[in-house]
């Protein structure tokens, strides 16, 4: 474990000190930087929250934003395959139930992956072996962390199938993933994620892949388990709605940072950086009557390499102006509370920010 | 995997009856339709015409082409009489016919010089396959490093030496210099070591060319694989960085490998002549040449019914293996 101070470049929350947390889940400081021929990509760039037990965090941005960076940073899978080339550089600290990860033993951090904490991927069909049956991968993924024979994992691989809501799953259990569909095969991908009972369940863009009738079913199908197994999850999605419902806190990144975060109902109803406006405002809602046409967020993610200086956001954002001095230009805002719990890193004063919400973009939505 | 198994070996046979169709189509009825005579031909340029008659009789060669082609096939089933006036031959099955300069029997050269052949490709191919996968794995694990571009260079030099080249270098080094082999084929009933002394040049040299492809094959399938999203699943599952490479990564670059090991086996066991050459091996490639240069027609219909025989049986065996690795195969 690490007692080197981090001095000054922690956000957000005022623990400054490397002393254990109290959370379950507490990230300081993250920072993952790909170095590359062009430069050094900095995927994630000074990341901190934290996550308890039995509840859910939902991280939200564009692609590229360092969503799942960040997730594989925490899963200790940041350098994982990189046969090589230049390993990616991590820094900061990653607490998992009192133990700190990036100072840990890789081989510790691997007994930890798949037990206390687990990962289910986008594409559910690119992410299970082809070659071997649905039953193979998750007796392979309990007997990894269970001194058990074959049998007694197999019994496990057929009750959590069933647990996920697959039919006949004694049948099933010996079926290849080409023959499931896609809604069942991220189910089975739930089923191996969960078959050792983790404290920490990642699910990085669990529906994207999925046709929309499946996606609430699956959704569901994961709130329904952390109430269970009363783990905690991270949803990590460029779609608001998706964790809408689902997370307790959200945590919105944009260039590798957080921009915004609080609890769900919060940063929902009543957002507090023009990043969160735009995602708003491009997403479509079949709550509303009326609506006018989707207000896109003007521009592209910026570069990795050489990221605005200033507020990341300034060359996108329409307010960029009412600061005085050109700060937004030149300084980068910290996140700083705006409300209880609720934290955003924009130069717009509170006043603003609450008159632009109310004026202009909250009778828009 | 029965089903698919039965409808391989069926699908192979159909192949093997067209092969035979085809073959004898190119060798007997095309020579027919150009105003070649192969009567002529098996006797001699300046023949007597009555002696030309005798075989043509002999060969059934003015027989309708159904019926030669009944005959051929049921020579190699069953075997066959060739009469022409008090001249009665008859030739037991499997009967491949005579060759048309030495008179022999096509058949017990084939059964004596194919196992050569087969010996020579299947011992590079073990040869190959070891150190060719073995090498690109290494190149893909430690991309970059100094082992994965000298491998690389050893590979390309491999690809591009023909074997004429590394083959009688090797002749010069070894048996000439060195003397450590003899360089003269022993069959392997009459002396164990000495079949393995005169092996060991020909297999190496074979296997340094493929060795080289399969190398660089392996390791930019490898590189692919180890890409894969399946693959950062086993190791979220928190398996050994060397069971994701040996149990996950593996499996999956073994396929295309397969594919591969299925052509060039077949392509060799009928095609190892300049191997054969080099080396003075009794293969059936050295063989062949001849039979071309001479224009005799029965040895090269029974060497390419031979290889066509084994490249079925080579990709059989494989596509076999193709299904057991790749589940999603015994589908199709």
């Amino acid at each position: 474990m690490t007692e080197v101070s981090k001095s000054g470049a922690v956000v957000g929350e005022p623990t400054v000190t490397s002393s254990a947390p109290t959370a379950f889940l507490e990230v300081r400081d993250l920072k993952v930087h790909f170095p590359t021929d062009d430069g050094l990509v900095k995927s994630v760039d000074g990341l901190s929250f934290q996550l308890e037990k039995g509840k859910t965090l939902g991280i939200v941005g564009e692609s590229g934003s360092g969503k799942s960076v960040t997730s594989l940073g925490i899963m200790g899978l940041h350098t994982a395959g990189q046969y090589g080339k230049r390993k990616a550089r991590i820094s900061g600290e990653i607490w998992l139930n009192g133990t700190e990860l990036l100072s840990a033993d890789p081989d510790e951090v691997r007994r930890l992956r798949g037990r206390e904490m687990a990962m289910i991927f986008q594409d559910p069909l690119s992410a299970l072996h082809p070659y071997y049956t649905i039953g193979q991968q998750i007796i392979e993924a309990y007997r990894i962390h269970h001194d058990v024979d074959k049998k007694t994992a197999r019994r496990r691989a057929i009750e959590m199938l069933d647990r996920v809501g697959i039919p006949q799953p004694d049948k099933r259990v010996d079926n290849y993933p080409h023959e499931f569909s896609g809604g069942m095969r991220q189910r089975a991908m739930i089923a191996m994620a969960l078959v050792n009972n983790p404290e920490l369940l990642i699910a990085d863009e669990p529906t994207t892949a999925l046709d929309v009738t499946v996606q609430a079913q699956i959704l569901d199908l994961i709130r329904d388990l952390q109430k269970e197994f009363g783990s905690a999850v991270i949803i990590i999605t460029h779609d608001l709605g998706v964790v809408a419902e689902l997370a307790d806190d959200l945590l919105v990144m944009y260039a590798g940072r957080c921009v915004e975060r609080g609890p769900a109902e919060k940063v929902f109803y009543e957002p507090r950086h023009p990043y969160t406006w735009g995602l708003l405002g491009s997403m479509p809602r079949l709550d509303r009557e009326q609506q006018e046409r989707l207000v896109p967020v003007k521009g592209s993610p910026p570069s990795l390499i050489n990221v605005p200086s200033g507020c990341a956001f300034n060359p996108r954002c329409p307010y960029a102006d009412l600061p005085k001095d050109n700060v937004t230009r030149t300084v980068r805002p910290e996140l700083t509370e705006v409300d209880s719990k609720h934290w955003a890193a924009c130069h717009l004063t509170k006043e603003q920010r609450e008159r632009i919400w109310t004026e202009e973009i909250a009778p828009r939505l | 995997m029965l089903a698919y198994l039965i409808r391989r070996l069926f699908a192979a046979a159909v192949m093997l009856v067209v092969v035979v169709l085809a073959v004898f189509c190119i060798f007997f009825v095309v020579p027919k339709w150009a105003g070649v005579d192969i009567a002529t031909s098996f006797v001699g340029k300046q023949a007597d015409p009555a002696a030309v008659q005798a075989v043509r009789e002999k060969l059934g060669l003015d027989d309708p082409i159904y019926s030669q082609v009944w005959e051929f096939f049921k020579g190699i089933f069953a075997g066959r009489t060739y009469a022409a006036g008090g001249d009665v031959t008859h030739c037991a099955a499997p009967c491949f016919g005579y060759s048309f300069r030495s008179e022999q029997a096509v058949w017990p050269v084939l059964t004596d010089r194919f196992p050569v052949t087969l010996q020579l490709a299947l011992g590079a191919a073990v040869l190959w396959l070891v150190f060719g996968v073995a090498a690109g794995v290494l190149s893909a694990l430690k991309r970059g490093s100094l082992w994965d571009r000298s491998a690389m260079v050893v590979a390309l030099a491999g690809v591009s030496l023909p074997i004429y080249f590394t083959g009688l270098l090797s002749l010069a080094i070894f048996v000439y210099g060195l003397k450590w082999f003899n360089g003269e084929y022993v069959p392997i009933d009459e002396s164990f070591t000495g079949w393995l002394g005169g092996m060991i040049l020909p297999w190496v040299t074979l296997a340094f060319l493929y060795a080289a492809m399969y190398a660089r094959i392996t390791r930019a399938t490898m590189l692919e694989v180890l890409g894969e999203d399946y693959i950062r699943t086993a190791r979220a599952k928190g398996l050994r960085e060397q069971v994701v490479i040996r149990k996950h990564a593996m499996r999956s670059t073994m396929t295309p490998i397969l594919t591969m090991l299925g052509m060039d086996l077949g392509a060799l066991i009928g095609g190892a002549v300049l191997t054969e050459t080099t080396f003075s091996l009794p293969g059936l490639g050295q063989k062949v040449l001849d039979a071309i240069k001479n224009q005799d027609l029965p040895f090269i219909l029974g060497v390419t019914l031979i290889t066509s025989l084994a490249v079925l049986i080579a990709n059989l065996v494989v596509d076999v293996l193709y299904a057991v690795i790749d589940p999603r195969v015994r589908l199709a």
